[in-house]
C-alpha cells in the first residue's frame, strides 16, 4: 500500500472493562493526547470478542482493529485474556493468508493504570495502519442491521 | 415496553469538560436523525437531579423505552443512570451509555476530530439501544462473615470493627503473631504515645473476641466463589507446638541449641532467637513456634540425644508429628490487608548497608530504641557477626553509644532509579521520631543531623513535631547524598548542601537510612487468588481514587492499610474502618444483587458439543438433557448464580446459542458497523 500521509485511518478497538477500558478513562482522566482515530467498543472480557467481529470490522470499512485485555495473570474472569490471544494468534494467521497486513489487527495488554501506555498503543496502531493504507481487500458488503 | 424502540438520547456538557471541545449541540442534531431517536437533549449536567429528571419526565411523556446518556464513562455513572432508569418506570438495562469525556473531549483537543468521534460513539451507543433487552437483577443470599487477610493494624482494626457489630470474622495471619509493623515500633509519631501501648490491648481483643476466629501463621490458600459466597481454604502451618497445650512459658527457647543465633525477623536481624521461638514478649497468641528451616531436628532429623525443647516442655505441647491443617468455609466479604514490605536498602549500594556495620536502616534502628528490642532500648553502635553464615556468630553489642547520627532521607522513596517514584509519606516524622528519640535517649550532646530532599510534614500535628525535633537542635540540611565511606572509626557522608551550593563530607558514627515502604514481594499471591489489580506503584489498586478508596474491581472485595499504599497509622486505621464499614453493608443487608449481564443459551440451535462447558472459568455451564421434537439431546445450561458474564463462552459457540446478554452478537455487531462504517 503507498503511503498516505492525508489518510486518517478509522479503527476499531474492543476494550475489556476491568483493565483497558479503564486504562483507557484514566488517560482521559489524566488528559493525556493522542489521536482520535481509534474508537472503543466495550465488552466485558477480551474473551468476549470473537474473532468474527475484527472480521466484521474490516469488512464494514474498518481499516484497522484492535483488541485489549489485561495483562496475562490479571484477567478480571481468570482466563479470558489467554482465549483471547490464542484466538487472535490463530486469526493473524488466518488474515495473513487472506492477505490482510498484520499491522491492521492487533492486540494489547493495557492494565487500569496504565493512561500512557494506552496514549502509546494508540499512536502504535494507528502509524502502524497509516503505513499500510486505507482497508481495501475485502469488498464492502454493507449489512443492515 | 414491548414493541418499536423510542430511544431518549442525552448528551451531557459536564460543564466545559465535555462542551469545551466537543460541539455538543452537533452531536444533539445528529443524534436527532437517528433510527428510532424520538428525542435528543443536551444539558449541562445529567447526572445532576434535573438532568436526570429530563430523563425520567420523558420516559414518562414520550414514552420512551430506550435511553442513551453521552457522558462520562459508564464505569462512573453507569450505576447512576441505570438507578434513573429504574425510577422512570424504566427496565435498568435500557440504557446504554456513550463515553464523550474520558475516550474523547479529555484526549482529544481538536473540536471538529472530538465532535465527530463523539458523534460515531453516540451512533454506537444507539444502534446498540436499539437491541438491548430487559434484564432480571437476581439477588443472592450473603453469608453473614468475612475473611480478612493480614493481621497488622488495619486488619486488627477492621476486624474488631466487623466483630463488635456482631458479624464472624476469619482473621489469617500469615507470621506467628499478630500486630504487623506496627507492634515493631517504639513511640508513634507526633505524639510520641508508645506503640506497644496502644496496639497491644488490641492485639488481645482480636485473639479473645468472641465473634472472631484467630488464624495465625497461616496462609490463604484458595479463594473461589463470589459476593456473599466465597469459598475459602486457609492452610495452619504447623507449629510443632500443640495450641492447647503451651502455656508460654518460655523454658523451651532458653533451652533451644540454637538459641540467639538466628535472626529474628521481628527485630529485624538486629536481635537473634532460638529455632522455637515467640516473636517477642507481647505477641499474641502467646505460643511457641518451632522454625522448621532452621531447627536442627526437623531439618538433620537429629537434636542431639533427644530435642531439648520437648524435654524442658512441662506442659508436653511439642509435638514434632504435627503437621499443617487445611481448613474450609465460607465467608460473604474479604477485606486485604496484607500491609508492606520496607525498601531493601542493598538497592541502593552507595550508602553501604549491609557493607558497614552502623549504617541501619530506621526499621532496625527502631527496633534499637524500643525498650523491649535486642538492646533494651539503648542506642549502641553495633558491631555484626561476621556473616559468613547465618547460624554462626554471636552478636556482641557494643556498649558505646554514637557521638553523632546521620539520618538519610528518601531511601526508595521518590527515586526513579529505583522504580518507586512515590512518596511513602511516613519517613520525614518517623525520622522526626527517631531524631528526638537520639536527643531523648543518648543525651542532647549526640548530634543528629537529617539529610533530606523535602520535609513533608503533612500531618495534624506534623508541622509541629518538626519545629519542636529542629529545636531541640536536629540539623535538617538540604540535600540527597550520593556516597557513604568509611574513614577509621568514623563513617564519611558525601552529599551537596543544595541550599548554599556547598559540597560537603559529614563525619558520623551512625547512618540511618529512611527507607521507604513498598509493596509486598508476594504481592502477586493474593493478586493470583482475588484478581487485583495493581496501580503503577504496584500497590493494590482501588476502585476509584478518590470515591471508592477501599473497594476494588471485585465485589465484596474491599482494601485496609498500606497494600493499597503508604500510609500513617491514623491514615490506615481509618481506612480500616472504612473497609470494614462497606465490608458491612451486603452483610447487614443480607442481600446482593448479581451479574445480570449473564450468558444464555439457545436450547432450540445449541447442539451440545460442550465447547462452552470446557471453556467456563467459573464451571457455571453444564451439559443437560432435553427433549427436543421427542428425541433427547443434550444442551448447554448455564448456572446463573455462578455466571460472571465474561462472554468467554459466547465468542467460542460455534452456532452462536450461547450468548451474553447485553453483549449479544446482534448488540455488537450494529455498534461495530456503526464505528467501522468512515
Amino acid at each position: 500500500m503507498a503511503e498516505n500521509s492525508d489518510f486518517e485511518p478509522n479503527i476499531v478497538a474492543f476494550l475489556c472493562n476491568w483493565c483497558s477500558y479503564a486504562g483507557a478513562d484514566l488517560a482521559g482522566t489524566s488528559r493525556i493526547q493522542y489521536p482520535s482515530n481509534v474508537r472503543v467498543i466495550r465488552v466485558m472480557c477480551s474473551g468476549r470478542v470473537n474473532p468474527l467481529f475484527v472480521m466484521n470490522a474490516l469488512q464494514q470499512g474498518a481499516d484497522g482493529v484492535l483488541i485489549s485485555g489485561c495483562h496475562p495473570g490479571d484477567c478480571h474472569y481468570m482466563q479470558g485474556n489467554y482465549y483471547a490471544r490464542r484466538r487472535f494468534n490463530l486469526m493473524r494467521n488466518f488474515l495473513e493468508y487472506l492477505g490482510v497486513e498484520p499491522q491492521r489487527v492487533r492486540m494489547s495488554w493495557v492494565s487500569a493504570s496504565e493512561g500512557a501506555k494506552w496514549k502509546e498503543v494508540i499512536e502504535e496502531v494507528v502509524n502502524g495502519v497509516k503505513e499500510v493504507g486505507p482497508m481495501d481487500q475485502f469488498k464492502r458488503r454493507q449489512l443492515n442491521w | 415496553m414491548n414493541g418499536k424502540p423510542k430511544i431518549g438520547v442525552y448528551v451531557c456538557h459536564c460543564g466545559t469538560n465535555i462542551a469545551g471541545t466537543v460541539n455538543v449541540e452537533e452531536v444533539v442534531q445528529f443524534a436527532q436523525t437517528l433510527p428510532d431517536v424520538v428525542v435528543a437533549r443536551n444539558y449541562s449536567y445529567m447526572c445532576s437531579d434535573p438532568g436526570q429528571a429530563l430523563i425520567t419526565d420523558d420516559i414518562a411523556n414520550m414514552g420512551l423505552n430506550r435511553v442513551v446518556v453521552a457522558s462520562c464513562s459508564p464505569r462512573m455513572h453507569e450505576p447512576t443512570f441505570r438507578k434513573t432508569l429504574l425510577s422512570g418506570g424504566l427496565n435498568p438495562y435500557y440504557l446504554e451509555m456513550a463515553n464523550i469525556r474520558e475516550q474523547c473531549s479529555w484526549v482529544h483537543d481538536d473540536p471538529i476530530a472530538a465532535t465527530e468521534k463523539a458523534k460515531r460513539v453516540v451512533e454506537a451507543a444507539v444502534v446498540k439501544a436499539r437491541r438491548l433487552e430487559a434484564l432480571d437483577v437476581k439477588e443472592v443470599d450473603v453469608e453473614p462473615s468475612c475473611l480478612i487477610i493480614g493481621a497488622g493494624i488495619a486488619g486488627i482494626q477492621a476486624a474488631l470493627d466487623i466483630a463488635d457489630a456482631g458479624f464472624k470474622v476469619y482473621l489469617v495471619e500469615k507470621s506467628p503473631t499478630v500486630g504487623g509493623h506496627m507492634a515493631q515500633l517504639d513511640k508513634t509519631f507526633p505524639t510520641l504515645d508508645c506503640s506497644a501501648c496502644i496496639l497491644t490491648p488490641k492485639m488481645v481483643d482480636v485473639a479473645n473476641h468472641p465473634n472472631i476466629e484467630l488464624m495465625t501463621y497461616s496462609q490463604v490458600e484458595e479463594i473461589g466463589g463470589y459476593i456473599g459466597n466465597f469459598d475459602i481454604k486457609v492452610r495452619k502451618k504447623s507449629r510443632f507446638v500443640d495450641m492447647d497445650k503451651c502455656t508460654g512459658c518460655g523454658d523451651c527457647a532458653a533451652e533451644c541449641r540454637l538459641a540467639g543465633r538466628i535472626p529474628n525477623e521481628f527485630d529485624e536481624g538486629i536481635g537473634m532467637r532460638g529455632a522455637i521461638y515467640l516473636p517477642f514478649p507481647q505477641a499474641v497468641p502467646a505460643k511457641y513456634t518451632i522454625d522448621k528451616e532452621n531447627c536442627l531436628f526437623l531439618t538433620k532429623g537429629k537434636c542431639g540425644e533427644s530435642p531439648k525443647c520437648k524435654d524442658a516442655c512441662k506442659a508436653g505441647a511439642i509435638n514434632f508429628d504435627l503437621t499443617d491443617e487445611v481448613v474450609e468455609f465460607k465467608v460473604g466479604t474479604i477485606i486485604v490487608a496484607t500491609g508492606y514490605d520496607v525498601f531493601d536498602a542493598r538497592m541502593k549500594p552507595e550508602y553501604g548497608y549491609g557493607v558497614y556495620d552502623n549504617v541501619l536502616t530506621a526499621l532496625e534502628f527502631e527496633r534499637m530504641v524500643n525498650a523491649s528490642g535486642p538492646t533494651g532500648g539503648k542506642v549502641v553502635m553495633l558491631e555484626r557477626g561476621k556473616k559468613k553464615k547465618k547460624k554462626e556468630g554471636e552478636e556482641v553489642e557494643a556498649p558505646k553509644a554514637p557521638q553523632s547520627v546521620t539520618f538519610i532521607q528518601c531511601v526508595g522513596s521518590r527515586d526513579k532509579s529505583v522504580g518507586n517514584e512515590y512518596c511513602s509519606r511516613v519517613c520525614c516524622m518517623y525520622t522526626a521520631k527517631l531524631a528526638h528519640l537520639v536527643k531523648d535517649k543518648v543525651g542532647h550532646d549526640c548530634e543528629v543531623t537529617v539529610f533530606y530532599m523535602d520535609v513533608r510534614a503533612f500531618g495534624k500535628g506534623f508541622e509541629e513535631f518538626y519545629d519542636r525535633v529542629r529545636r531541640e537542635g536536629v540539623k535538617y540540611i538540604r540535600g540527597n547524598p550520593s556516597e557513604i565511606y568509611k574513614k577509621g572509626d568514623k563513617l564519611v557522608v558525601r552529599a551537596e548542601d543544595t541550599l548554599t551550593a556547598t559540597p560537603l563530607e559529614h563525619e558520623t558514627d551512625m547512618v540511618v537510612l529512611s527507607v521507604g515502604l513498598c509493596p509486598r514481594s508476594d504481592n502477586r499471591e493474593i493478586i493470583d487468588l482475588l484478581k487485583l489489580s495493581q496501580s503503577s506503584d504496584l500497590f493494590y489498586l482501588e476502585a476509584h481514587p478518590k470515591l471508592r478508596p477501599v473497594d476494588t474491581a471485585s465485589d465484596g472485595v474491599y482494601l485496609a492499610g498500606v497494600c493499597q499504599g503508604p500510609k500513617d497509622i491514623p491514615d490506615a486505621v481509618a481506612q480500616a474502618k472504612g473497609a470494614a464499614s462497606a465490608a458491612m453493608i451486603p452483610m447487614a443487608s443480607g442481600k446482593v444483587k448479581v451479574e445480570a449481564q449473564t450468558s444464555v443459551v439457545n436450547e432450540e440451535t445449541c447442539r451440545g458439543c460442550g465447547f462452552c462447558v470446557e471453556l467456563c472459568p467459573f464451571t457455571a455451564i453444564e451439559l443437560v438433557e432435553i427433549n427436543r421434537m421427542g428425541w433427547p439431546v443434550k444442551v448447554a445450561r448455564v448456572n446463573e448464580a455462578l455466571c460472571k458474564g465474561c462472554g468467554a463462552c459466547a465468542a467460542a459457540c460455534l452456532s452462536g446459542s450461547i450468548q451474553q446478554r447485553s453483549f449479544k452478537d446482534v448488540q455488537l455487531l450494529p455498534q461495530i458497523k456503526a464505528l467501522g462504517v468512515k
